[in-house]
């Protein structure tokens, strides 16, 4: 059962890891907010089963309460970026705008 | 058991030192905004494993804390780069 829980954090983190190399490494913007999700989806759900098989076997019952920041990670992350990706295309097109020379361009 | 946790410890640390260096780079502000994103997933990552390694349950109440300040303050953020203002 350790091994198991040690196996699966390792795997998470090296997810969580190769998302920051991704965001540090690529060129534009859009191609950047792709790389992160790996860690923030089956990154931290890997390392958050790895908690619950740890806890229920040092407890010796199940220990379950790692579900919650499973949901609420599943639910917030998206919408963290749909908004941030709807915020950077607002502010490409107002730069293109000020770049053409349209004088009521904010 | 104790090898892996300080190995994933270190990617993890990794991880938050590569976040830093886009924050601090970024070229515009939407880039530091998704790395700051990136940095408190990473930094709640990291709690969690601290968490295993110590054996007490308090760490995974900070780790949701954590997680909840996270995602308010990107959103705010995100939601000020879009529109300029907060809550209108």
């Amino acid at each position: 059962m350790s091994w198991a829980a040690g196996s699966l954090v390792l795997l998470g983190a090296l997810l969580a890891f190769l998302g920051s190399l991704g965001l540090l490494r690529l060129k534009t913007f859009y191609e950047r907010v792709h790389a992160p999700t790996m860690g923030t989806t089956l990154g931290t759900g890997l390392i958050l089963i790895g908690s619950m098989l740890h806890f229920s076997g040092i407890e010796g019952r199940a220990v379950l309460h790692e579900v919650l920041i499973g949901v609420f990670m599943t639910l917030t992350t998206p919408v963290t970026y749909v908004l941030l990706v709807r915020a950077a295309l607002h502010r490409d097109q107002a730069k293109e705008a000020t770049a053409a020379g349209e004088p009521d361009a904010s | 058991m104790n090898n892996a946790l300080l190995l994933a410890q270190a990617l993890l640390g990794m991880a938050m030192v590569f976040a830093a260096i886009r924050l601090l780079r970024g070229p515009r502000a939407q880039d530091r905004v998704l790395s700051l994103d990136t940095l408190y997933v990473n930094a709640m990552l990291l709690v969690l494993t601290f968490g295993m390694k110590s054996g007490s349950a308090l760490y995974f109440e900070a780790a949701l804390v954590i997680g909840m300040l996270g995602f308010v303050s990107s959103a705010a953020l995100a939601k000020f780069l879009l529109r300029g203002e907060v809550i209108e």
